[in-house]
């Protein structure tokens, strides 16, 4: 049965509420309900339903746009944690299918190819929050403004590299400790260098992080990596092609949730880092020409 | 050392009534409940192992993904441990996710986690996130000498109390008459989120218990 009639829904409580409620937790990747029910089992605290992980795109090549309808709603029928989709960067269509589709959460994705080279999508104008990519405090709160419930930092998805989600998340979290205790005038003339209210900067100041949950992505492939992120400050990890393209994904799946749970303690750590097999093999960033790096996607 | 026999008994006393409120910590927004806590001048202790339950005289089941948190209560055996501290009297509140893993019946098939309090949950009974609301409602036991106050809500994926056992007793509906929160004695599973709206009552009532149970 639905929300009581004189309730308000889709207000920015809910919508940043829910990424409130997986913090601590890991958003996986997931191509089919099968693969979604092993996520589940092992602890996710929500999917991320699309077609080809982000190494398969990277390989692949050619346009990545969002999921078959189909594959969401088999996904929303395999498993009760929140279904998140992918929608083109600018693509209003793409975004306005997933929302009359319910997912949870929709990601407005580098992963996918842009829709749009100038602007990203109002998210104030949706009922389902979204969540976004950032690899500076600028690009984070640029999407905040445009409604972004909550923020993943992108690292370089598809790689099992973390050098670049470790690069993202500390560029957040030393333009934010950068600004702590500067000038009102010092604090606008940042604002308008991000192209963002001042009031967005001096709220973020103030609190001395993001003002929404702010996730790490794109290059987890290990529980260790899992562990490092939160170490760096994530409030949760999002693993892509680190499970699935692992030689033991089940294993794999619930040793990262320990382990974001457990980050600070090694021993934890060291224990559920055991016997996973070979990890996803792994791309050398200095391998990856600069324009076929889907960070730098996003304006 | 000059120290007078009463100011050595406040200190004595003041350690006894200043309790700390462990806040499960194995996923979710447990964050909010220490930062709630804190406010309230109260210490609030993450619980990620049963070494942390040591001392704490009360105990918050934070909201996050119910499925993830049973998880890993199982995967470190927690549920014993939290089971006895719920014996020795230590108050207990849940919220949203936590009030599913204190019930002792879960609609359609999942088995019970803590079994702790005697009523029936069913698990994202309003629907999926675009049925997230915000409501006010009134609520039993927040008000002044236990009386009914009228509070500001936030449901998120949140479950439905569908059955009341006869040990526990609703203490907060919706306008159409849904139950949202059930007590029963010192446990208290509610549906939304008095953690992120900055409601303090729900913590006040469970310091209140926590302090009362230290005697």
């Amino acid at each position: 049965m639905p929300a009581p009639k004189r309730a308000k829904t889709s207000t920015w409580a809910t919508k940043s509420g829910l990424a409130q409620m997986l913090k601590g937790g890991v958003i996986m990747d997931v191509v089919n309900p099968a693969e979604a029910k092993i996520a589940e089992e092992a602890g996710a605290v929500a999917v991320m339903a699309l077609e080809r992980v982000p190494s398969d795109i990277r390989r692949d090549g050619g346009v990545a746009r969002m999921s078959d309808p189909d594959m969401i709603k088999g996904i929303q029928a395999a498993v009760s944690i929140p279904v998140m989709a992918k929608a083109r960067i600018g693509h209003e269509s793409e975004a306005r299918i997933l929302e009359a589709l319910d997912v949870d959460y929709i990601d407005e994705s580098e992963v996918l190819t842009p829709a749009d080279d100038r602007y990203h999508l109002n998210k104030h104008d949706f009922k389902v929050p979204f969540v976004c990519g950032c690899k500076d405090l600028g690009e984070a709160l640029r999407r905040i403004n445009e409604g972004a419930a909550m923020m993943r930092t992108k690292g370089e998805a598809g790689t099992g590299n973390i050098v670049e989600a470790v690069r993202h998340i500390r560029t957040v979290s030393e333009e934010i400790a950068a600004l702590k205790g500067q000038s009102e005038k010092r604090l606008r003339a940042a604002a308008k260098e991000m192209r963002v209210p001042y009031e967005l900067v001096k709220l973020t100041v103030k609190a001395g992080r993001l003002p929404v949950v702010n996730f790490v992505a794109g290059g987890i492939a290990t529980p260790a990596d899992a562990a490092l992120s939160m170490w760096l400050g994530a409030d949760g990890v999002f693993v892509g092609s680190g499970i699935f393209k692992a030689k033991k994904p089940a294993k794999t799946a619930a040793a990262i949730v320990q382990a974001t749970t457990h980050w600070k303690n090694a021993a934890i750590l060291a224990e559920v880092s055991a016997g996973l097999g070979e990890a996803m093999k792994g791309i050398e960033m200095r391998t990856i020409p600069e324009g076929e790096r889907l960070s730098k996607r996003g304006w | 050392m000059n120290v007078s026999p009463s100011a050595a008994g406040n200190t004595v006393a003041k350690r006894h009534i200043a309790p700390i409120i462990g806040v499960l910590a194995v996923q979710g927004d447990f964050a909010e409940h220490i930062r709630m806590l804190e406010s309230l001048g109260v210490e609030g202790r993450e619980v990620r192992l049963p070494a942390d339950l040591d001392g704490v005289s009360g105990l918050v089941l934070p909201g996050g993904e119910s499925t993830a948190m049973r998880k890993l209560l199982h995967r470190w055996d927690l549920v014993k441990p939290i089971k006895a501290l719920a014996k020795r009297g230590a108050p207990i509140l849940g919220t949203c996710a936590g009030a599913i893993l204190l019930a002792t019946k879960i609609a359609d098939g999942d088995e019970p986690v803590l079994s702790l309090l005697d009523v029936e949950v069913r698990r994202n009974a309003f629907g999926r996130q675009l049925e997230s609301f915000e409501t006010s409602l009134v609520m039993e036991g927040l008000g002044n000498e236990g009386r009914s106050r009228t509070i500001q809500a936030v449901f998120i994926r949140a479950p439905e109390i569908v059955k009341v056992g006869p040990s526990a007793r609703a203490v907060a509906t919706l306008e159409d008459g849904r139950i949202v929160a059930a007590r029963q004695g010192r446990i208290l599973g509610i549906a939304f989120h008095p953690e992120i709206t900055g409601e303090t009552g729900v913590h006040r009532w469970l310091v209140a218990e926590a302090t009362a149970a230290l005697g």
